[in-house]
């Protein structure tokens, strides 16, 4: 357990004292946001109709924009390798380098969104579900990219590869996040959807590690 | 099981080429007596028209879409688990022609919406399921091809098969939740099929006719990249027996 401290800590120092990465992040959500009015027009009503969409697909398109960098510099000096001798198993690695990137990517993005929300008009009643969905949906982006990111390590054009790898899987996640969001404005229950992204949290967390490990040894190999 | 049996390639080769004119001809009567009966025996739908004749080519299209993915996926496991040779070379020879298939049944979806909806695309959940499975496809067929050794994008292939196939359930089921205003199936439930016996027949003799024919193509592509293979054996082996007989000739070379 020790051991997996140790990991989280040093990506969180990483990516913190190299800087970029979360600023990165939250910048392209915020920038990509703004966009949307200029796209579709100021008009209160439409931004309101469609705020938690835009919401969900520009967070996640941030988060894609981050993974590629997960395995990529670990991968690129060598260090993935000197990690992969750690008595502490690969899969457990892969569970503390998704966490990390979650705290620098996942978690400003939830805490960005309702001040994004609030530019967008959205309705009262969907702050608390945007940032609940938010919060359950983002780890789940990340586990999942974490099996693309170890797949596409060593690949030509690895970004772009990345994001048409990613885009598929990521489809029920930002179906049931807007849901969510939806039902609350609606006036319907949130409960199925918030249910069914923890379906998905709960999946992905045994299943990704697993497969994304399973890549790594290969790229290693 | 004793899988290794089939794992030899020159065993593999000599049953392919056996079995290849008979799968080729079989396809080609099959589609060829299927269209007949689709196009001109098969009477027009009292509510679709002629445009129901779409159908006899979309279905089974859709159909092999998905057999392929789950084909593609079986092969990918028995190559990751057993490292069978020849699964990876079935696995990347079924990718480009399940993508071929998926291709196929969005035209004709979109050629059949254009007549029967008016439009020639609807985000409704099943096209919208096929589409992803299309985008499954080509990431598939992308990573497999970004690689400078060919051993490192078929083994990252297999386990990007195998992921895809444990989610295609989940988007299937998210994006029928997100939304959906087709028709609901219509051969395959309790209760016996809905469709009449003057469609079911040419349908079922076109789903087998596409079957044949997607054996053929993944026949001939696995015997092609194993020739291939081959090939490149020898070429490696003549270019060192030069070298060996004129060391100087082939560094200047």
């Amino acid at each position: 357990m020790s051991a997996f401290r140790l990991l989280v800590q040093r990506d969180l120092r990483l990516a913190l004292r190299q800087g970029g990465d979360a600023a990165m992040v939250v910048g392209f959500f915020v920038l990509a946001t703004i966009l949307f009015p200029f796209g579709v027009g100021p008009e209160p009503e439409l931004l309101a109709r469609i705020a938690a969409g835009i919401l969900w697909v520009t967070a996640l398109l941030a988060a894609l924009l981050s993974l590629e960098r997960l395995f990529q510099a670990d991968w690129e000096d060598g260090s993935l390798e000197a990690l992969s001798l750690m008595p502490l198993p690969l899969e457990a690695q892969v569970l503390a380098k998704c966490l990390a990137h979650w705290l620098v990517t996942g978690l400003p993005l939830s805490a960005t969104a309702p001040l994004l929300a609030l530019l967008l008009q959205l309705d009262a009643a969907g702050y608390k579900v945007l940032v609940a969905s938010l919060l359950l949906g983002t780890p789940t982006l990340s586990l999942i990219g974490a099996v693309g990111a170890a797949l596409s390590l060593g690949a030509r054009r690895g970004g772009v590869l990345l994001s048409l790898l990613m885009l598929p899987l990521y489809i029920p996640v930002l179906i049931f996040g807007v849901g969510a969001i939806e039902a609350s404005i609606g006036g319907f229950g949130v409960g199925p959807h918030l249910l069914l992204l923890g379906a998905l949290l709960a999946g992905a967390l045994p299943l990704a590690p697993l497969a994304a490990a399973a890549a790594l040894r290969q790229a290693l190999e | 099981m004793n899988l290794h049996r089939f794992a030899n390639p020159a065993r593999f080769m000599r049953l392919s080429s056996a079995l290849l004119p008979w799968c080729g001809a079989g396809a080609a009567a099959l589609i060829g007596i299927g269209l007949y009966l689709a196009l001109f025996i098969a009477p027009p739908d009292y509510q679709q028209g002629e445009a129901v004749r779409i159908m006899f080519v979309h279905v089974p299209a859709a159909w092999m879409a998905s057999l392929v993915y789950a084909l593609m996926a079986l092969a990918s496991a028995i190559a990751l688990i057993w490292r069978h040779p020849l699964a990876d070379i079935a696995a990347l020879s079924a990718a480009p022609l399940g993508a071929g298939f998926t291709l196929l049944c969005l035209v004709t979806g979109s050629l059949w919406g254009e007549r029967m909806w008016g439009t020639w695309w609807v985000w409704d959940a099943r096209l919208t399921s096929v589409l992803v499975l299309f985008f499954l496809y080509l990431g598939y067929l992308a990573l497999v091809n970004a690689f400078d050794e060919p051993g490192r994008g078929a083994r990252a292939g297999a386990i990007l098969a195998l992921v895809g196939i444990v989610n295609l359930p989940i988007i299937k089921f998210s994006v029928d939740w997100w939304n959906t205003l087709h028709q609901p199936a219509s051969v395959f439930r309790l209760g016996g099929p809905t469709i009449d016996a003057s469609m079911l027949w040419p349908l079922a003799i076109m789903v087998l006719g596409f079957m044949l024919f997607f054996a053929t193509l993944l026949l001939v592509r696995m015997r092609t990249t194993l020739i291939e293979a081959k090939i490149r054996v020898l070429l490696l082996s003549e270019i060192e027996r030069h070298a060996a007989a004129s060391p100087r000739q082939a560094v200047a070379s």
